[in-house]
């Protein structure tokens, strides 16, 4: 048996093409996920010795250092800490598009001057989405390290000037498609794209990095099927598809949490205002409660909903949550967690936290099954979250969440909030929820406070 | 190397379809691990990479394509790795059927 056969190359190919899908559909469920990643590293495998087979292959020894390698650097990012898994996620969309950009470069420079019509158009648009992704994806994680400012940075005509430079990328990529022997041309579909990237993110703000991840996990899944087309290679076009309409369907649901409209995602976050708000905010009663207030409350109710923010997970409370959610189970008051899809840095990542802190993931709801279960609820628990949470956005015309899908805590018989003050939220607009006479306002820091609950339920209501 | 424009037209137009529906099905509350999977899948630009380095053509490309295949292969080990780490800690309140 010949094991350089084309046809036992494509073979592994077809079966790991195979085990991709199947690998995505085991996702659609918790329980068989994991059954998920199992078919996904048998067919990488499959792929990777096949890909070894190929008779082209003359010497091993660079891709085996590059191998092992890669392995040893992609093991610490693998073993990073739940919190920080939206800058790994970004810096792996980086490496990712790295990878297509390096190659396609290298394809590029093989077959000049005499690149094909076709494979330069491809090959075009492999670079130009993969260098943009590259620099994109960098300066995210960056933000989300906190390495570079997180403020949303802009300035008048940055729209033009990207556009600008988007459309000079095009016209010279075309250009290169009907004389492909200018070879001194292409560091500029390579260059301008990298500044493209870096422009894109620059005036992105911290709530907006879950549309944004995803929108460059697209890029990153559309260049790489560009790639495939490049190379031939059926595995890697659908490799890529299905990255790219993973990465599409997610920014869409971001971008509709976020009252963001869709060109607005297809051209990233490009030229939203930051809405400022409007002169200041006046003075309104507010009521506050003591932790032992709030312990009497919620061991009396019968159905509480807890909605956490990511200001919970700056504070790490969850583990502190996840004693509260024990105690109140335990004596028999039925407690569930209402997720709004942009609580956290990108899409799922607030189920990621409460999940690693051992709550259930049958606790977890998303936001419509919160919301119709809110008007039956006694008390709800906001932790961390702000702008989700302000009926503004149902109520308002003139709100600048205005249309917002938002958990309609306000629904509930009681409404408690834990905050350090009553400091605006990220999007610097007053919550009417606030003022509302169902609501108690619970002063302080999250960690410390739900500790304090904890201790009033455990210790002073022990008898019962 | 025959390019079979249409063809691959078709896989991947048929590609994206799948994509879109086995995805849509998925639910939010996996959506951070979907992703990392999905990035993990996608580091199969090895392929290509390993193609490039190993057939050793012109010095440029072989080093390009040894850095590719260090960046691709640490997504592949980073992804998996991380995205069984999450899918072990989501746990159901009630018991698990055998």
């Amino acid at each position: 048996m010949n094991f350089h056969s084309p046809y036992l190359i494509e073979s592994t190919y077809l079966i790991a093409t195979a085990l991709f899908i199947l690998s995505l559909k085991f996702m659609s469920s918790p329980a068989t996920a994991r059954h998920g990643v199992w078919a996904g590293e048998v067919g990488m495998l499959l792929a990777i010795v096949g890909t070894l087979l190929n008779a082209g292959i003359v010497d091993y020894r660079w891709v085996a250092i590059a191998l092992v390698l890669g392995s040893i650097i992609g093991v610490p990012l693998g073993m990073v800490h739940m919190t920080a898994v939206p800058q790994r996620t970004a810096l792996s969309h980086c490496f990712g598009a790295l990878c297509v950009t390096l190659v396609g470069a290298s394809e590029f420079y093989l077959q000049s001057p005499n690149v094909p019509k076709f494979t330069m158009s491809v090959l075009a648009m492999e670079v130009i989405l993969g260098s943009l992704t590259f620099t994109g994806s960098l300066m995210a994680a960056g933000k989300l390290q906190e390495w570079l400012p997180q403020r949303p940075i802009t300035f008048k005509g940055q729209n033009f000037v990207n556009l600008g430079l988007l459309a000079g990328t095009v016209v010279v990529a075309i250009f290169l498609v009907i004389h492909p022997e200018r070879a001194d041309l292409f560091p500029i579909i390579l260059g301008v794209p990298l500044m493209l990237g870096v422009m894109m993110i620059i005036p992105i703000g911290g709530a907006d990095m879950p549309t944004i991840i995803s929108l460059l996990n697209s890029y990153a899944g559309l260049s790489a099927a560009a790639m495939g087309f490049v190379l031939n290679s059926k595995l890697l076009i659908i490799a890529g598809a299905l990255d790219g309409a993973s990465g599409f369907i997610l920014s869409v649901n971001m971008s509709k949490a976020m009252n963001r409209s869709f060109t607005n995602v297809v051209f990233g976050a490009f030229g939203q205002e930051q809405t400022k708000a409007v002169g200041g905010v006046e003075e309104r009663p507010v009521k506050s409660a003591t932790p032992e207030e709030a312990a009497a409350i919620l061991g009396a109710a019968s159905k509480v909903i807890i909605v956490p923010g990511y200001g919970m997970a700056v504070a790490q409370a969850q583990h502190k949550v996840r004693e509260l959610y024990d105690t109140l189970t335990k004596r028999g008051v039925d407690v569930k967690f209402g997720i709004h899809p942009v609580a956290g840095r990108m899409p799922g990542h607030m189920n990621v936290l409460l999940a690693e802190a051992d709550i259930p993931y049958d606790k977890l709801m998303d936001i419509d099954d919160a919301n119709s279960d809110f008007p039956q609820t006694d008390v709800v628990l906001i932790i961390g979250a702000n702008d989700v949470t302000n009926p503004a956005a149902r109520t308002d015309k003139n709100s600048p969440i205005y249309g917002m899908p938002i958990l309609d805590v306000d629904k509930a018989r009681t409404v408690m909030v834990i905050k350090r003050g009553m400091s605006p939220g990220f999007a610097g607009i007053d919550n009417p929820l606030y003022y509302m006479d169902k609501t108690l306002m619970l002063f302080g820091d999250a960690k410390a406070f739900v500790g304090s609950i904890v201790r009033e339920l455990t210790g002073g209501g022990g008898h019962a | 190397m025959k390019f079979d424009l249409i063809t691959d037209l078709y896989v991947f137009m048929l590609a994206a379809f799948i994509g879109f529906e086995v995805i849509r099905r998925i639910t939010p509350l996996l959506h951070t691990p979907l992703m990392s999977l999905t990035n993990a899948l996608d580091a199969i630009a090895v392929v290509g990479a390993i193609i490039m380095a190993g057939e050793h053509k012109t010095t440029l490309s072989t080093v390009l394509g040894t850095i590719a295949i260090v960046a691709a292969t640490s997504n592949v080990v980073g992804g998996f790795l991380i995205t069984d780490r999450m899918l072990k800690m989501f746990k159901s309140s009630r018991p698990q059927k055998p």
